[in-house]
């Protein structure tokens, strides 16, 4: 065969296979990125940024002895039904009865992850498992929590829990697992969805309104005018964590 | 060999007996830990307030005390005490068969020890505990390698060196093992840089006690002889390590009753904390301090028996240390709200219980069975013990 044949149809197998090739990668990608988009138009929320930083006030004024609706909600909403073992069942908020020592005044106020910007379980987990979301709310990350409890040692609060034992019975926003740590979430599936808390949401429907939950970064915002104006403390700030929990009447 | 000559153990009915109790005590261990594990942490006496018990206390002190059995061939290879170098070899295995007693109870009481490879994968370098994996693990990596040095005739040049990097890395490893309730600014009975210091003197106090007991139990198991200046000096260099502890110690305590608002713990560890107090006084300074102190400067109680009876004692209290240090020191409630008294379902503003359970047990002895184990099977596979007499210089 003379060369200019040869060469002739080598140009044409070459274009041949660019052409085949170029179909296959097509056929190969496509779906892929189809499945891309799909998953963009899918996610119609904003990606978590620091544009908020989602925090409660508890007027302490307001919480009424004896009611434990927050605590209710809160078990309900991420089915904590508990062992009867006080002593190893998970709670993520809690109400706590004080008495001043000199004035004998009491008080009665709810206790649950303080939601820190400098988290100290977010600083000794090993693993990175406790993390904070740029919104400001602290998680455990439940695939990569090896159950070492050591941000339960660091937390200044108390306000996390260990699972203890197998659970039954879990509700699908709120996966929970035996042998990790967990704590409050700020009921971040509903603050993903634009709802308040069960907490929040429980203490207003008993109508004590004795928690406000909202955007500590919006100026104009209820909550963050609340703070402004009212004489608030945060729990153990000594430590200087910047809690996102503020307390009235503490 | 210029270096003195080693040998393997020849076994005895007692190095049988001894290597079955030390894998019982393994098995007990491993069937603790599935029990545990496949139930739940909650037929344990750990919970949501002392979230680290028994399986702690253990795996603290055999970590503590592996980087100080690390001692004697640190003194042998770094400061050049040829006296020591025959038990050079014996040192280094200590070291590691502790480490890895530890680091079994430490992870097999974890949560989720299936995840031990993310332990591994995924790093949060902010964390001490991080750091400590790192620190743990590439212990091991160096001792292996100090072992082989001495191992390897060809390599015995490099003994100086690997012996100066492993110890730096002991110093390093006990650092972080103390800063992992040093940082702890939660608690009051943490959060002392104090602790630091302290767990570096208690890792020597500890260790050469384990080092010690090995020494004479081991040899005596092997019908081999240890010249009397190693035991004596040893027993001189436990009591000062142990008044060292005892400084530490006393320095924790007195900074923290000057510190005002820091007494309530200081009255609680000390006075009013029902078992910790008494284990403070009675098992971790009388028994573990003061006693064995007394006996190891008594020319005349220089023999075998009293000198194994002091290392007992200082690690009985060792034990009460921890116990006091780590159990206690989350019995104490948190003062969240200062000025209140408290009171809620989740145990706020009083004293945690914790009644510590039989698997937890099994789990914490069985790591100082494996460790035991694994010094002594490897001592029948490889010649770790010198040759009598066990003092010739060289190793």
């Amino acid at each position: 065969m003379p060369e200019s044949e040869n060469s002739k149809s080598g140009s044409l197998r070459r274009r041949f296979f660019t052409q085949a090739g170029a179909g296959v990668a097509l056929l190969a990608l496509a779906p892929g990125v189809r499945l891309a988009e799909l998953a963009m138009a899918a996610s119609d929320e904003e990606p978590v940024t620091d544009e908020h930083r989602w925090g409660l006030w508890v007027d302490t004024s307001r919480c009424a002895d004896g009611c434990d609706k927050c605590v209710s909600a809160c078990n309900e909403e991420h089915g904590l039904s508990g062992m009867d073992r006080p002593e190893t069942d998970a709670q993520w908020i809690r109400k706590v009865d004080l008495q001043d020592e000199v004035t004998g005044r009491e008080l009665s106020l709810p206790l649950m992850c303080q939601h820190c910007e400098e988290p100290p379980c977010v600083d000794v987990c090993p693993t990175g498992a406790s993390f904070r979301r740029e919104d400001g709310i602290v998680l455990v990350d439940k695939h990569i929590c090896i159950g070492c409890r050591y941000c339960m040692m660091a937390c200044p609060f108390h306000a996390r829990s260990f699972i203890h034992e197998e659970l039954s019975g879990q509700k699908t926003h709120s996966p929970r697992g035996k042998g990790v740590v967990e704590s409050c979430t700020l009921c971040v599936h509903r603050v993903d969805e634009g709802r308040t808390p069960a907490c929040v949401e429980a203490c207003s429907d008993a109508g004590h309104g004795a928690l406000v939950f909202g955007d500590l970064n919006d100026e104009s915002g209820r909550l963050a005018k609340i703070l402004v104006e009212k004489e608030t403390d945060e729990l153990r700030s000594d430590l200087k964590l910047n809690t996102a929990v503020r307390y009235s009447g503490v | 060999m210029s270096r003195g000559t080693f040998q393997i153990i020849r076994p005895s009915s007692a190095f049988w007996l001894t290597a079955g109790v030390a894998a019982a005590l393994a098995l007990l261990g491993f069937a603790g830990a599935h029990h545990m594990e496949s139930t739940g942490h909650w037929v344990t006496g750990m919970n949501n307030r002392v979230v680290w018990g028994l399986p702690h206390v253990f795996a603290v002190f055999l970590i503590v005390a592996a980087s100080g059995a690390l001692n004697v061939a640190s003194v042998a290879s770094v400061f050049k005490k040829t006296l020591y170098q025959p038990l050079s070899r014996l040192s280094g295995l200590l070291a590691m068969s502790l480490l890895v007693g530890g680091l079994s109870v430490l992870v097999l009481d974890l949560g989720r020890p299936d995840r031990l490879i993310i332990a591994m994968t995924y790093y949060n370098f902010k964390s001490i505990f991080a750091w400590n994996i790192f620190l743990y693990t590439g212990f091991l990596g160096v001792v292996a390698v100090y072992l082989w040095m001495m191992f390897e005739p060809r390599m015995n040049r490099f003994i100086g060196s690997a012996g100066k990097v492993a110890f730096t890395w002991r110093l390093v490893l006990t650092i972080g093992t103390g800063s992992i309730f040093g940082v702890l600014v939660a608690r009051e009975a943490f959060g002392s840089v104090v602790l630091i210091p302290m767990f570096i003197a208690m890792s020597l106090s500890f260790g050469t006690a384990v080092m010690l007991l090995a020494i004479i139990l081991m040899f005596r198991m092997s019908n081999l002889s240890v010249k009397d200046e190693v035991v004596t000096r040893l027993r001189s260099l436990l009591a000062y390590f142990v008044i060292a502890v005892a400084f530490f110690v006393a320095v924790d305590h007195l900074t923290r009753l000057y510190a005002v608002g820091y007494t309530g713990v200081e009255r609680f560890l000390l006075v009013e904390g029902g078992i910790y107090p008494v284990l403070f006084w009675a098992g971790q300074c009388l028994l573990g301090t003061v006693i064995p102190v007394i006996v190891l400067l008594t020319p005349r109680l220089a023999g075998r028996l009293p000198t194994v009876v002091a290392s007992l004692l200082v690690l009985l209290g060792a034990f009460a240390q921890l116990y006091v240090l780590i159990v206690g020191g989350q019995a104490f409630p948190m003062d969240i709200f200062p000025g209140y008294t408290e009171n809620s379902s989740y145990f706020d503003g009083v004293v945690a219980g914790y009644h510590p359970s039989l698997p937890e047990l099994a789990l914490g002895f069985g790591g100082i069975g494996l460790a035991l184990l694994i010094a002594l099977l490897a001592t029948r596979v490889l010649p770790f013990l010198p040759q009598a007499p066990a003092d010739q210089p060289g190793g």
